[in-house]
């Protein structure tokens, strides 16, 4: 039993934070916003060379994994770093293709997404698919099966700037008539859990930083107590968020997955009115980077798995859990 | 990154819930907040330690089995697992002890540690005064040089479980006047039932004495019974805060088994339509899981040779507000049955509403996290 990362995964989470904080995400985040791809697909292009999508890439179709607790790792800097694009998508379609029944899907869309030459974006429920105008492989779960979506629709906006929401367009290629979608769901919580996490550990960060060096009434903001003890819950929220997310990964049982899901949603959202609050008007702005952070907590809330579905799974299993 | 225990630890796992399974009282023991109960309750670590089950984590010299701190979490997960009785040593167990091992003389351990596995000697702690809670280091309870040993005056407030036990330790000052209020202080041990020592229980919540003013007049202890140096008691006691806020005093296994027992009365007594009361049951099932998980994190930093630092208010904060929660979605889910003082689930929900004040109050707690692992400055509490 050794429940910590080891020294190889705090390197990969290490370099990977290096070279996100050198992309000046806000500006690609901003960019993406306004349908304009050119950056995002830039900065998706080295993190896939940094190997974060061939975690979910088995080997036989030119990937590393499935590896889901280095994806955690990676998932954490991605959303520490609010990158925006279909990054839970992208490995929740990889999980989803590699294991179909019939191999042929697989071969011929996954290696493209392990390199990062592809993106991908599904929709298990019908209603919208995040970024179907960037990704390039469109899923899309149909009465009859899987298939590939020929377009999509328009961009619906969403809370989150930085996510577009988009119909696909119904019929294109039948890829599989009983996917195993449930499967998928797992890959998709979890690395929506990772996300969340990181999102609220920059929420936190950011605001630490901000009200020790914000002075009102001669003093830094952050040495009153009611600002310091909300930021030691949302502290607390997190790094009890954490463990639960890196067990799961371990285990990828569906309610281990569950429950790190909506706690790390929920941290990452309690942090995220934290941070408002604490940050005052200007964390009211859309120009403050802020912002970005702030959506981004609330649409990964419901993502993939709402509140209440997620501890609906958590209770679906038999007497003992652990 | 592994969660998978040793087959030597899975074997005393194993041995563990075979001596739990012959050996667990059929019937629960009398509240351990009554004199009928405290008794049955020590007779019971009597019977631990003649296994040497009531302090695995210490060395076998001392009637231990010097389990690491893996084993010792999986005892306390077999140990409530089986619904064993609560532990009237814990104070001893997991307050003193530690400082003894820490600052304590061979000769102290030889002394104290063999009668405290036992059950024999019962420990209570004296900290807190009527006008030092949170700010203890105001405290003023006195100790007086004299021939061979120290004069305790003063009075201790909220001792726990000090109606029916033994002996106590706590801080007391020995040099007054210092520059700053933590100086000067001095730890020491006394027998509860020394002449000059009046104990008044107090009835907590529910109108049990589980706890006690503690009133000292002169009361001589000898110099055997002071812990590290004479005025240096105030960083001996605050290894054992970070013990009693840490690891040690309350273990994953205790949540794990509380949680089961909640999904067992919800599968047996809810309105599956009832979804509000569904979420309360998930979230203790998840919290039950996110503690034991931290604390497997935390293990493994101490088998990598760290240690606890403020990261110990994470967890008291987390398990003390927890527990609250947890046994308040049982009352909800008794219903009209809540309302009764009898039940597990009543004495459960009483003890709980103490975790949030005792060992450090969270409002203490979450000042530590924020100025000690945020690094937010210091201001006027």
């Amino acid at each position: 039993m050794r429940f910590l990362l080891d020294a190889e995964q705090r390197a990969f989470a290490d370099s990977l934070d290096a070279m996100l904080t050198a992309a000046d995400t806000p500006s690609v985040v901003r960019d993406w916003s306004r349908g304009d791809h050119d950056g995002g697909r830039a900065l998706w292009s080295r993190i896939a060379k940094a190997g974060v999508f061939a975690l979910a890439v088995p080997e036989a179709y030119e990937g590393m994994g499935p590896h889901p607790v280095e994806l955690a790792v990676g998932f954490v800097e991605l959303g520490r770093h609010a990158v925006p694009g279909p990054l839970v998508e992208t490995v929740a379609a990889a999980a989803l293709l590699a294991e179909l029944a019939d191999p042929l899907p697989a071969g011929r869309l996954l290696p493209s997404l392990a390199s990062g030459e592809a993106s991908a974006t599904l929709a298990l429920d019908g209603a919208y698919a995040l970024d179907g105008d960037a990704a390039t492989t469109r899923l899309a779960l149909a009465a009859d099966g899987l298939r590939l979506a020929p377009g999509h629709g328009p961009v619906r906006a969403s809370l989150d700037p930085a996510r577009r929401l988009t119909p696909l367009t119904p019929g294109g290629e039948l890829l599989a008539t009983a996917p195993p979608v449930a499967h998928a769901l797992v890959w998709a919580r979890l690395a929506t859990a990772a996300q969340a996490l990181g999102v609220g550990l920059a929420l936190l960060d950011r605001t630490v930083a901000y009200v020790g060096q914000r002075t009102q009434f001669g003093v830094p903001v952050g040495s009153f107590q009611a600002v310091k003890h909300r930021l030691a819950d949302a502290k607390i929220a997190l790094e009890f968020a954490r463990p639960l997310l890196f067990g799961a990964a371990l285990t990828m049982a569906p309610a281990d997955v569950a429950a790190a899901k909506v706690t790390a949603c929920e941290a990452a959202y309690a942090t995220a009115r934290t941070a408002l609050q604490l940050h005052g008007a200007i964390g009211y702005t859309a120009e403050y980077d802020l912002s970005l952070w702030l959506a981004k907590a609330r649409a990964l809330r419901t993502a993939w798995g709402t509140p209440a579905q997620c501890r609906a799974e958590v209770l679906s299993g038999g007497a003992r859990r652990w | 990154m592994d969660l998978t225990l040793s087959p030597a630890d899975e074997a005393f796992r194993a041995e563990a819930r075979t001596w739990l399974a012959a050996h667990v009282p059929r019937t629960p023991l009398p509240s351990l907040e009554t004199g009928e109960g405290f008794a049955a309750h020590r007779a019971w670590e009597a019977e631990l330690a003649a296994d040497r089950w009531s302090v695995v984590s210490w060395p076998e010299v001392y009637g231990g089995r010097g389990a690491d701190i893996v084993r010792w979490l999986v005892f306390e997960e077999e140990y409530y697992a089986a619904g064993a009785p609560g532990r009237v040593g814990q104070n001893g167990i997991n307050l003193l002890a530690p400082t003894l091992f820490d600052h304590g003389t061979e000769r102290q351990r030889a002394r104290i540690l063999p009668s405290m596995a036992t059950g024999e000697v019962v420990w209570a702690q004296a900290w807190s005064e009527p006008e030092a809670g949170s700010d203890l280091a105001s405290l003023t309870s006195r100790a007086v040089r004299t021939d061979g040993g120290w004069l305790l005056s003063g009075q201790k407030a909220w001792s726990s479980r000090a109606a029916f036990a033994d002996r106590a330790f706590g801080l007391f000052r020995s040099e007054p006047g210092t520059p700053r209020p933590h100086q000067g202080l001095t730890y020491l041990m006394f027998d509860l039932r020394a002449p000059g020592v009046t104990v008044r229980p107090v009835g907590r919540l529910d109108g049990r004495p589980a706890f006690a003013e503690v009133f000292l007049d002169e009361v001589f202890v000898p110099d055997e019974d002071v812990i590290g140096e004479p005025g240096g008691g105030w960083r001996v006691a605050m290894s054992t805060a970070g013990n009693e806020r840490g690891l040690t005093l309350r273990s994953p296994g205790r949540f794990l088994a509380a949680a089961d027992r909640l999904v067992d009365l919800w599968r047996g007594r809810a309105d599956p339509s009832d979804t509000a009361l569904r979420d309360r049951v998930a979230d203790a099932v998840i919290g039950a899981r996110a503690y034991q998980l931290f604390t497997y994190a935390g293990a493994s930093r101490f088998l990598d040779g760290g240690t606890t630092g403020p990261e110990a208010s994470l967890n008291k904060v987390f398990w003390s507000e927890y527990d609250i929660a947890l046994h308040e979605t049982a009352l909800d889910l008794l219903g009209p049955d809540g309302e009764s003082a009898d039940t597990d689930w009543s004495e459960g929900y009483v003890f709980s509403l103490a975790g949030p004040i005792y060992a450090g109050t969270n409002e203490i707690q979450r000042d530590i996290i924020a100025e000690r692992l945020l690094g937010l400055p210091k201001g006027r509490r």
